[in-house]
């Protein structure tokens, strides 16, 4: 092929398809689900993306020659079709094309221009396998799920939360009595919700002031470690690290950010959490916006292997059972991509490659909404022991209080991990064991009453190609 | 109060049977198990003394059961805890902590609030 000729060459000509292409040990992989336009062939499409998303642009440059350009070149070294009209194309990039420890970096070569390709009708990132050369390139958590559990000295069962509702409107004062008796009741962490920042009802200062207050008379009542994830997402990084450094000396053990702060920003929150001993919460708020659709997007087992990578110590991940998207099989994936030293290549889970993360420790996945006491059982059978099971509505909504509605969830916990310990089947036994143990706990009991046969039966619409029916 | 620290303080006090049953658990696992005592539970007291070393590759969780035993019978006004420890590569820390005895009235904390220029008050 002549690299000269000008005008509109086709990408995968030169070079940027390349099915006998043998990906190395250090490459970047990445799979990317490309539904062409009527008429372009799937190798076509999946070299454009591949070149899009590195060296090309839409005609040859004579530049290219002063490049080892075959170098530099992402190639699409197999193409499937999984659905009608529908392919997944397996591209290596190779390791010299990213900056050392930067998501933004990454973030701007593989889903940078790439998406709105006129070429391809819808595309999605479905996977990256992160090379084990470039993962350590990156901070990683800032203390991690071990670390985690050393500060707060709890071990062997999921940590409790919940979400102070209502989400918006509570004057300080008022939204620190809710943590306070959430806390009390048995919980081991309140949350703030994405929204909560600092506005005119609350401004900032006086919610970590109040919500501090009350995380430390919970500590006093129970001689446990509690804590509240202050939420310092803001306009500015200035006014991020000034909420932060405040409730470091207020003594938070925890505080918060939103994914809609940027990758930046949680990379320079994440080294601001492991230089300061703080845990770093992430909320992935506006996910869905792109992570929800099959055919169109980044999935969020991407989101998940990048907010690991910059160093985040809590992330969203999805509750199968509750009230949010989450597909079973897909969520696992998920859950592994976060805790696991490595994840191996899954169809039924959706994990497109080997993941090795090292010696990176495990991010916390934390399940959220629509969750209450009566699916303990559910929730620890699907998701284990390293998670934070939030409780909003299953903990304020109780009947006999917030505190009581949280016992209601500490005692359903702990009777489930009791049991299953016992090696009792919890799927089969789950709620017998939620009915026993209702017996010495009236707040587990109301709760059993008012949220028994609540549950939300969608249809997922992000299932994997290889899950099994 | 009851100090509500280790994975089962919210269930009534655990029987020897339910203790044995965890530290079967514990030694599938291949978990070490430990008994460790204070009487200061304080959330920030990390290093509870420890009763002996902990029983590492237990074959017989019986052992374990009767540690327990022997530290509750020499400190029958403190807390008592069993530790059960995953030395596993990634891990290599506590893997399930409870309390296996209290004393009849448990003393409680005072938060020393301390002053941070807003609302808090020294007290």
């Amino acid at each position: 092929m002549d690299r000269l000729s000008s005008g509109v060459i086709p990408y995968a000509k030169l070079g940027y398809h390349d099915p006998d292409y043998e990906p190395k040990d250090t490459d970047v992989l990445c799979a990317f689900r490309v539904t062409p336009q009527p008429g372009v062939a799937p190798e076509e499409a999946a070299a454009a993306v591949a070149g899009e998303s590195s060296t090309a642009t839409w005609t040859v440059v004579w530049t290219d020659r002063l490049t080892a350009y075959d170098h530099y070149q992402a190639k699409a070294y197999r193409v499937e079709e999984v659905r009608p009209g529908e392919y997944i194309a397996y591209i290596a990039y190779d390791i010299d094309l990213f900056e050392e420890g930067s998501i933004p970096n990454v973030a701007s070569s593989i889903i940078g221009n790439v998406f709105g390709f006129k070429a391809v009708k819808a595309l999605r990132l479905e996977d990256m396998r992160i090379p084990l050369a470039y993962a350590k390139t990156f901070q990683g958590p800032a203390h991690g799920i071990v670390m985690e559990r050393e500060l707060l000295g709890k071990y062997g069962r999921p940590l409790l939360g919940a979400t102070v509702k209502p989400k918006l409107g509570l004057s300080a004062r008022n939204y620190g009595r809710v943590v306070f008796d959430a806390l009390r009741g048995g919980l081991d962490f309140t949350k703030d919700d994405e929204n909560i920042n600092s506005q005119p009802f609350m401004r900032w200062r006086d919610r970590f002031q109040f919500v501090m207050e009350a995380v430390n008379r919970a500590s006093e009542r129970t001689g446990e470690i509690k804590g509240h994830y202050l939420n310092c997402t803001a306009a500015t990084m200035e006014q991020m690290y000034e909420r932060a450094d405040y409730a470091k000396r207020l003594g938070s053990p925890i505080i918060m950010i939103d994914l809609t702060v940027g990758f930046t920003a949680m990379g320079s929150m994440a080294r601001w959490a492991r230089d300061n001993g703080v845990l770093l919460h992430l909320h992935r708020a506006g996910h869905s916006t792109y992570t929800r659709q099959k055919n169109h997007g980044v999935s969020f087992r991407v989101i998940a292997k990048w907010s690991r990578l910059l160093g985040v110590d809590h992330i969203h991940a999805g509750t199968i059972v509750g009230k949010l998207e989450g597909d079973a099989a897909t969520t696992k994936g998920y859950y592994d991509t976060c805790r696991d030293p490595s994840t191996p290549a899954s169809a039924a889970y959706g994990l497109y490659f080997d993941q090795d993360w090292g010696s990176i420790p495990g991010v916390m996945p934390v399940a959220s909404g629509g969750i209450h006491a009566a699916q303990m059982h559910s929730l620890v059978h699907h998701l284990g022991e390293d998670v934070v099971l939030q409780f909003g509505g299953g903990t304020i909504g109780h009947p006999m209080g917030v505190a009581a509605g949280a016992t209601g969830n500490r005692v359903a916990l702990e009777a489930v991990i009791q049991a299953r310990n016992e090696g009792r089947d919890l799927v089969a036994e789950g709620p017998a064991v939620l009915k026993a143990a209702a017996r010495h706990s009236p707040e587990l009991a109301a709760a059993l009453t008012t949220w028994g046969d609540v549950e939300f039966a969608f249809e997922s619409t992000d299932r994997p190609d290889g899950a099994s029916e | 109060m009851r100090v509500t620290q280790g994975t089962f303080s919210y269930l009534p006090d655990l029987t020897d049977n339910e203790i044995l049953a965890q530290i079967e658990y514990a030694a599938d696992q291949g978990w070490a198990v430990g008994v460790e005592h204070t009487d200061d539970p304080h959330p920030r007291n990390v290093y509870w003394d420890m009763w002996g070393l902990p029983l590492f590759d237990l074959v017989e969780p019986g052992l374990a059961l009767d540690k327990v035993n022997a530290c509750r019978a020499a400190n029958p006004a403190s807390y008592v805890r069993v530790t059960a420890y995953d030395a596993s590569l990634g891990r290599q820390t506590t893997a399930l902590s409870f309390i296996v005895q209290r004393p009849a009235v448990e003393p409680s904390f005072v938060l020393d609030r301390t002053d941070e220029g807003g609302f808090t008050l020294r007290l």
